[in-house]
């Protein structure tokens, strides 16, 4: 059974059960009971029209949960009235579907998980497990979150920018868990581009795209991290890379560019290098500099800084270092490698070391710890000669 | 999105203003207390944000490999041990100050005369996954 075909017919499905007057809450609880059954009985015996069978089934578990609620007066007037054809839901339903899972009152956690249930057709449980807290505190976060929303119409265009948020916040929570998180931030993420054609959520696409592609060389069989500069290139998907590479291209012809479409420029660049010495740093750190300008946050100057120690040189590097807030995440981490690169080893080992003690994840940390242990190493190799 | 321990202490946390122990509190203000972190623990539940709470004994001892077909060693407990843990509760937060306005609320768990008893929490972040976009 075609479980990516069920999951990506949930958006649609729950946007014809609420035009049929099913409130939202509800209509999510049925559609998640038809994609259940769904499960249980495609496999013996497929439907020759998938969304048709949902649509069928997810209205009758509605009509059952309604029938047991005590709203009786209005499950009659469900019941007794067939559903009104209306108009065939569109594109836009599932965009609108979208910004509701996105709305500005739900906090990022209950924004990230409404998405992924009412637009990705996750089971709460898939979900628990991905962000490793308990199944009932995940139901209750969804529940809360569609109490929240409850009182939003569907029929009002939402902010963009906020659904592009939530669904960068899922790809960025990594491989924890069985889910794959960053595969279902993708679906989501071309699910959406295919109903806006705003030219960030192709920039979105495209970035995500283009850091996936480099997965399988960024962790060592050893499970540490592996750099960029000493990623196996060759174990990059190159389809992937095209494909995100084409998508940037065509919403930067739109000229009008975003946030995520410079950070796309950026991976687009590294993943266009044969080697890491081929970089096209100069590049790289003008569209750094275009970000600052969209964005003024001190993490892309950071990364800037990074750029400039490799396009420049470290001296210039560590200049452009020294504008910065000392206290910003992974400021150790970058000022230990720009001294290391300077040839100040004993710097950087110690450096290195602060850093991983202010790491804020495992393999960063022991990768971290392992820099500083290297540089030691050779250090005291230098003194024993 | 981001986990955080909330740790209690036996032993160690600073010692709070107006201290008392809990063995001079009226049974009454015990049964308070227990019922003020249920309460805690199932609002947390319902806003979605809970992921554990445990208790742990006072007694343990500490334990290391002593070599190839050796049983481990035993030592221990110590009684100078200056860091006890009392237990912990783990919560999945929005963010920092939302941990912080955790942790304060968990302190005002009230004690002798129903009075908040101030206890000092120690508050630790989880280490994450690495985030998938670093550069």
């Amino acid at each position: 059974m075609d479980e990516a075909l069920l999951r990506s017919l949930t958006p649609s499905v729950l946007t014809v059960l609420v035009r049929r007057g099913a409130d939202f809450a509800a209509a999510e609880d049925a559609v998640q009971d038809a994609l259940v059954e769904a499960v249980r009985v495609w496999p013996d015996d497929p439907p020759r029209d998938a969304k048709g069978w949902l649509v069928t089934v997810a209205w009758r578990k509605f009509l059952d949960a309604t029938r047991a609620d005590t709203a009786r007066r209005r499950r009659e007037d469900l019941v007794e009235e067939e559903p009104a054809p209306g108009p065939a839901p569109s594109v836009d339903d599932t965009l609108q579907l979208y910004f509701l899972c996105a709305h500005p009152s739900l906090t990022p956690s209950s924004a990230v998980a409404l998405t992924l249930r009412a637009v990705g057709g996750l089971t709460t449980r898939q979900i628990a497990q991905a962000y490793l807290v308990p199944e009932a505190t995940m139901a209750q976060r969804i529940s809360r979150a569609k109490r929240t929303v409850s009182g939003t119409r569907l029929d009002r265009p939402g902010d963009v920018a906020t659904v592009l948020r939530v669904l960068y916040l899922v790809f960025n929570e990594g491989y924890s868990g069985d889910l794959d998180l960053a595969a279902e931030a993708i679906r989501l993420t071309r699910q959406l581009a295919a109903v806006s054609d705003h030219p960030e959520v192709a920039g979105l696409l495209a970035l995500m795209l283009l850091h996936h592609a480099r997965r399988a060389a960024r962790i060592a069989p050893d499970g540490g991290l592996v750099p960029l500069a000493e990623q196996d290139r060759g174990r990059w998907d190159t389809g992937a890379i095209a494909e995100g590479v084409r998508i940037l291209q065509a919403a930067l012809a739109r000229d009008r560019l975003g946030e995520f479409q410079a950070q796309a420029a950026i991976a687009a660049l590294h993943a266009d290098a044969p080697t890491a010495a081929e970089t096209d740093w100069v590049q790289i750190v003008e569209w750094y500099d275009e970000l600052a300008r969209l964005t003024d946050s001190p993490v892309v100057r950071l990364n800037r800084a990074v750029a400039v120690g490799e396009a420049d040189g470290p001296r210039a590097g560590l200049a452009a270092l020294a504008e910065l807030d000392g206290t910003l995440p992974r400021y150790a981490a970058v000022s230990a490698y720009l001294h290391e690169r300077a040839g100040d080893l004993r710097t950087a080992a110690r450096l290195y070391t602060e850093a991983a003690g202010k790491a804020t994840d495992l393999l960063e940390r022991d990768h971290l710890t392992r820099q500083a242990a290297r540089l030691n190493t050779r250090l005291h190799a230098g003194l024993d000669a | 999105m981001a986990k955080y321990l909330m740790l209690k202490h036996y032993r160690g946390a600073p010692c709070p203003e107006g201290f008392v122990p809990m063995d001079q509190w009226t049974p009454e203000e015990i049964s308070a207390h227990v019922q003020y972190m249920h309460d805690f623990a199932a609002k947390l539940e319902k806003t979605g944000e809970f992921v554990d709470a445990q208790g742990l004994a006072p007694e343990g001892v500490w334990v290391r490999y002593d070599g190839e077909g050796r049983p481990p060693v035993t030592d221990g407990p110590f009684a100078e041990t200056k860091d006890l843990i009392a237990g912990w509760m783990v919560i999945d937060v929005d963010n920092y100050e939302r941990a912080l306005e955790l942790a304060g609320e968990l302190s005002a768990a009230p004690g002798a005369g129903g009075k908040p008893i101030h206890e000092w929490l120690e508050l630790r972040p989880f280490m994450a996954a690495p985030p998938t976009i670093t550069e």
